[in-house]
């Protein structure tokens, strides 16, 4: 049975096809000013990808802020319950959920089947968020993909108390000022994010396996002040900006009746 | 400028408020206020504190030597060379506004460039209680000089601009200076006036500093201190809210003193009682 989930982010948008389980293809594009279309877009491509058309699709299940503008979607699912139901499917022990997006973090707790128990988010504040690397890696003028393997360079972190986006820049500056490293000065970001995504996910519990998907997730430095900051080992599939999409199409599957 | 004669005085104090964003200083004689000034913090915060008192001092004749006692505050408090003790802003700013203002004030919002605190205080200015944001830019002045570089205004005009609206918009959804910066944007693009998007903005961050203020507990009267007690803005929309007047502030624009001043006039009344105290001993 071949279906689709599509995952409408405040940056990106990402489609998956799903046939019994299994992942044939993906799609990604930006959100841009109409996510409505970027839909259009992923589920083309994904779709070209696999070599199928709309009709070999049973069902079309989205997720994402903006699930309500998903083109082709016969239902839609919370952002919670899409990461809980891909994360016990890639990895069965898993029982923690973290998701870092663009604007917003998640933690979800799930049992066995992938059911949501509880879940804790932050969408009020860009620390906590993929957005802050990005406003801190222009600060620092080096390039967002670098940051991550730059930071690892680096035996200890800055003194850094940017607990915000705005303050975080100045803080940068006068860093840079004061001529400490660059590596150095990475690290501190990526401790900084990670002191508050992990803070969030002590207000659930941290139940093992922890896994942690969204796009922040391919930045190498915050997986490695994370692991720190919790002090236990993180599992990462290895598309999980598209964990989403796929926590969707699994959804859309077991509405297939 | 100053027309006292001050050399058969003899208790010369100064306060130096060395904040994120302005620094300040103000010398009084005998508790009344002599001579003030006001600059921007540079990258350095000693030089910033040399810098504002010598501008205070400036055409008084007074020398550092004349100082009975010196007291720091501020952000930079601990970087004030010249200081002989350093005071938190907080206990500053009510002893400050209950000498601008009088006795009857009771609560004071000292709005900054970093931070908001919303303050409680006793007939005589004493400290009863307080509470502060220091972690998020929302409401502060650094927030708003985010929006005035978004919108081309000149911050000094910005409360005015964002009263030329016909009626309140509804305030921005996003508290985070980083995400309501986006959803302004969104708004222009939407075709909403630059002053429809900043009144959305101010009222927004109003709506914030009136939580705080709840939140200690409202006893009037009310007065705000720091640079955004210049925004008209704020000030008329914070009123509206919690609809209670704020005791106007002194007109700084001729000749009155600077409601932003009030820490380091407190702090150099702290800085009196401290030296006559140490005097008795």
């Amino acid at each position: 049975m071949i279906t689709i989930g599509i995952d409408l982010g405040t940056q990106s948008v990402k489609a998956v096809i799903l046939k019994d389980g299994v992942v044939l293809s993906r799609g990604q594009a930006f959100s841009g000013f109409d996510p409505a279309k970027a839909g259009e877009q992923v589920v083309a491509e994904a779709l070209k990808k696999a070599q199928l058309s709309l009709k070999d699709v049973k069902h079309v299940t989205a997720t994402g802020s903006g699930m309500d503008m998903a083109p082709y979607a016969n239902s839609t699912i919370s952002m919670m319950s899409a990461d809980a139901k891909a994360g016990v499917h890639l990895f069965p022990k898993a029982r923690t959920i973290i998701d870092v997006g663009a604007e917003e973090a998640r933690a979800v707790k799930c049992d066995e089947k992938g059911i949501m128990i509880d879940f804790v988010v932050n969408e009020r504040c860009a620390a906590g968020a993929g957005t802050f690397i990005e406003a801190m890696a222009r600060a620092l003028e080096v390039k967002l993909e670098e940051m991550g393997s730059l930071s690892l360079k680096a035996e200890r972190a800055s003194p850094i108390n940017a607990t915000c986006v705005i303050f975080g820049e100045s803080d940068v500056v006068s860093l840079i000022h004061r001529q400490e490293s660059k590596p150095e000065i990475a690290r501190a970001i990526f401790d900084a994010m990670a002191d508050r995504v992990s803070s969030m996910v002590y207000r659930l519990g941290v139940n093992p396996d922890v896994v942690l998907v969204g796009g922040v997730a391919k930045d190498v430095g915050f997986v490695a002040s994370l692991k720190r900051k919790l002090g236990i080992d993180i599992l990462i599939p290895e598309y999980p900006e598209f964990v989403g999409a796929i926590g969707a199409a699994l959804v859309a599957a077991s509405r297939v009746k | 400028m100053p027309t006292k004669n001050w050399k058969n005085k003899d208790l010369i104090t100064a306060g130096v408020d060395v904040g994120s964003v302005g620094s300040k200083a103000a010398i009084m004689i005998d508790g009344e206020v002599y001579s003030w000034g006001v600059m921007r913090t540079g990258s350095n915060s000693p030089d910033s504190a040399k810098k504002v008192l010598s501008w205070a001092m400036e055409g008084t004749d007074l020398k550092l030597g004349d100082f009975k006692y010196i007291v720091g505050t501020g952000y930079g408090r601990v970087n004030v060379p010249m200081a002989n003790k350093a005071i938190t802003e907080i206990a500053c700013h009510a002893k400050g506004a209950n000498y601008i203002w009088g006795p009857s004030v009771r609560t004071v919002l000292d709005v900054g460039g970093q931070d908001i605190k919303a303050i409680r205080c006793d007939e005589t200015g004493r400290v009863t209680s307080f509470l502060m944001n220091d972690k998020c830019a929302a409401g502060t002045g650094r927030g708003m000089e985010v929006f005035s570089d978004l919108l081309k205004i000149p911050i000094e005009q910005i409360g005015e601009f964002s009263l030329r609206v016909d009626e309140e918009p509804p305030p921005v959804s996003c508290t985070c200076v980083a995400f309501a910066k986006t959803e302004a944007m969104g708004l222009l693009r939407k075709g909403w006036s630059k002053e429809k998007v900043l009144a959305a903005y101010t009222r927004a961050m109003a709506v914030r500093m009136g939580n705080l203020i709840n939140r200690v507990g409202l006893e009037k009267e009310l007065v705000i201190t720091g640079g955004q007690s210049k925004n008209i803005g704020i000030v008329s929309r914070i009123e509206t809210i919690l609809g209670v007047k704020c005791l106007p502030s002194p007109n700084w624009r001729e000749n009155g003193l600077d409601p932003m001043v009030a820490g380091a006039i407190g702090a150099a009344l702290l800085g009196k009682a401290l030296y006559e105290k140490s005097q008795k001993s």
